[in-house]
């Protein structure tokens, strides 16, 4: 089922992209009579080489070819259908009228679609939450902004996983909210295994990268354009809409990133607080490797998801030209 | 100067290898699976040292062990799992003239339909799948059958487990006890998905999840959960509330084996190893640890009556007579029942 054994020209492909590599090092260093800077740079470019472009490439070869390693688009088609292949199955073995009772699945479309609505909420709550938290911390008259920093980090020191199952005890039906909840007459409500606690798992990990980089260009910041805002009559929440905020947009831009993109591709979360009532892109994905044992699929699957990462990602690039932000894009 | 250099890095980057030149066994394991401690004593007794790795699903295992040829010596996959293993080419026969204790293991669970002759498999824990229900919750009458799972009365209290073959199969008996938990007919296939995905839509399932919910039932989380009978063993150890039953309709037996890898680099060290948990004292040990039932019939009478008498360790003849093995699914019926249990975990809550 699975073959992991690639064509040779595979093989070759990989081994003359090596010995291109390594020639260029050595051009460059003949050229330049000795060692260049840029020479430094090479061992995180053979990284990237090994451990990024590589599985990029084998993740397009895959998503291209089917089972036996010839090239098909049939991989897309059971995206758009997710029934295609039961179809294709069930008429191979000879019932047709089976076949024609097997409509358009549209499983994996839907929950590429729900998965972009979680990762947009998750990340509008985190600009609403994050955007303030680092005003406060980036305030050079707040005495307590340095705390905050710490605070916002600590949790960080502890794995996301842990961090995730420890709000499992919180929101259980028999867990410490409930307790608290019955204690002042509330009454017990059922917290968690729905979409509400999966984005408030969400937030929760993903919040400080939303933080961080709004903060970074906040203390950026030159407060004299603050002052002189204010010396030319603007009054505080003024000066906060027409300069600080403008300015921090290259944090912003950076933030939404950030929290995005591992929104869209969460896949552990949904599965402890969601309980399976809030299936995502990233466990269908997981789920079609593992169990359907389908990588081709698996693959496509992953890079139509990369490919809209990317569009993304550029469309946010247009609106921070010069990566002021300091992030990713 | 340069050579000498040279030289001494290369025996640096070669030294490890030779440490490596003892005597080891690499073992893939289920998770929470064994008594660690036999582990010291078989390193002990046999100075093979043990490399001890775990996975949580047989999916996972199978793809480790096919993308790292070499790098296991005795693995531990499920039944239906050891079929499609074989089918495939990729388990050695074990040589059982090294592996003396077989003997002990039950005659039943001997010469199974899914490896004729017990030629590649070595029985490690077997058990049923059932409903595990906490009994001031749950009427024990609602819960004889499989029905239970879509009976209002305990809407939004079912853990589901997020199994494709167990989910499934279950669905299958509920239609009918006559259907084969391991149907190739399409109508039944696609009869039974609806009838998991009305239970769903409907709100029945409180969660789909596996290995957390034998924790949530001790916790009182759940009314009823679908759950192996060895974690239904260790749930009502902590929660006397808790009871374990084999719906009427029948159910899947499984059984856990120790196999080898063609690819094995030590496959003499895996048959000891085997044969070492063939060892009566030694399986009970593991019992003990991991509350699973054992197929080793020495085992169990050391245990005592307490153990010989529970219809979760060890059921009755009436029970296994309901019961099946699973079987694996060509290529084809895979992604059959995959597709329609993919439809099945989408669909939302209406």
């Amino acid at each position: 089922m699975i073959d992991l054994t690639l064509p040779a020209w595979a093989g070759w492909a990989m081994g003359c992209g090596l010995l291109l590599f390594i020639l260029m090092v050595a051009l460059s260093v003949r050229r330049n009579h000795g060692i260049k800077r840029s020479l430094f740079a090479m061992p995180y470019t053979l990284w990237m080489f090994i451990f990024t472009l590589l599985p990029c490439v084998l993740i397009a070869y895959y998503a291209l070819t089917d089972a036996n390693g010839r090239f098909t688009l049939d991989n897309f088609r059971s995206f758009w259908d997710s029934n295609h292949i039961m179809r294709e199955n069930l008429r191979a073995m000879g019932g047709d009228e089976m076949a024609a009772t097997v409509a358009r699945g549209s499983v994996n479309v839907d929950t590429l679609v729900y998965s972009l609505w979680m990762a947009f909420l998750c990340t509008a709550i985190s600009l609403v939450l994050g955007y303030p938290a680092a005003l406060f911390m980036a305030d050079r008259k707040m005495k307590l902004g340095a705390t905050l920093v710490v605070l916002f980090i600590i949790p960080m020191w502890m794995n996301f996983l842990l961090r995730t199952i420890a709000w499992m005890s919180l929101l259980e039906d028999n867990g410490l909210i409930n307790a608290f909840l019955e204690w002042i007459g509330i009454g017990r409500r059922q917290l968690m295994y729905n979409q509400q606690a999966v984005l408030l798992g969400m937030v929760y990990n993903f919040l400080p990268f939303m933080v961080f980089p709004i903060y970074t260009s906040l203390s950026k910041l030159d407060p004299k354009l603050g002052e002189a805002a204010q010396d030319l009559g603007c009054n505080e929440i003024r000066t906060l809409y027409k300069v600080t905020m403008p300015l921090s947009l290259p944090g912003v831009i950076s933030g939404i990133t950030m929290v995005f993109m591992p929104s869209v591709t969460t896949f552990f979360i949904p599965r402890v607080l969601g309980g399976g009532n809030t299936r995502m892109f990233g466990d269908l994905i997981e789920s079609t490797f593992k169990t359907a044992g389908n990588w081709n699929l698996g693959s496509a699957l992953s890079l139509i998801m990369m490919v809209l990462i990317l569009i993304s990602l550029s469309i946010l690039r247009k609106a921070d030209p010069n990566g002021e932000g300091g992030g990713i894009v | 100067m340069k050579k000498v250099l040279c030289v001494l890095l290369a025996a640096l980057i070669l030294l490890p290898t030779f440490a490596l030149a003892d005597e080891v066994v690499n073992v893939f394991n289920w998770e929470d699976y064994i008594d660690e401690s036999v582990l010291a004593q078989f390193e002990e007794e046999t100075g093979i040292k043990v490399n001890y790795m775990r996975f949580t699903d047989n999916e996972e295992m199978v793809i480790s062990v096919e993308s790292n040829p070499g790098a296991f010596d005795v693995v531990f996959p499920s039944e239906y799992m050891v079929e499609r293993l074989i089918n495939k080419g990729l388990l050695a026969e074990i040589n059982f003239d090294n592996i003396p204790n077989f003997s002990n293991i039950r005659e039943d669970l001997k010469n199974p339909s899914y490896d004729a002759g017990n030629a590649h498999s070595v029985p490690y824990m077997w058990g049923t799948l059932g409903i595990l229900y906490n009994t001031k919750l749950v009427d024990e009458a609602d819960v004889q059958t499989w029905k239970v799972l879509w009976n209002e009365k305990y809407a939004g209290q079912i853990l589901m487990m997020d199994s494709l073959r167990d989910t499934m199969g279950l669905a299958l008996r509920t239609l009918d006890a006559s259907n084969s938990m391991n149907s190739t007919d399409y109508t039944q296939l696609k009869a039974a998905a609806d009838l998991l995905k009305d239970q769903k839509a409907a709100g029945m399932v409180k969660a789909y999840g596996l290995d957390e919910f034998k924790d949530k039932m001790v916790a009182g989380e759940g009314a009823l959960a679908v759950v192996y009978s060895g974690d239904a063993e260790y749930a009502i150890e902590l929660n006397e509330d808790l009871a374990y039953v084999v719906p009427q309709e029948g159910s899947n037996i499984w059984v856990d084996c120790a196999v080898i890898p063609v690819s094995a680099k030590n496959k003499e060290n895996a048959e000891k190893f085997i044969d070492f948990l063939c060892r009566p004292e030694i399986a009970a040990a593991n019992v003990e640890e991991i509350g699973y039932c054992s197929p080793n019939e020495a085992a169990i009478e050391m245990m005592g009556e307490d153990y010989q008498n529970s219809n979760v360790m060890n059921p009755s003849d009436e029970v296994i007579s309901r019961c099946e093995y699973y079987h694996d699914l060509d290529e084809m019926w895979l992604n059959i029942y995959t597709t329609l249990y993919s439809d099945v975990l989408s669909t939302k809550v209406k």
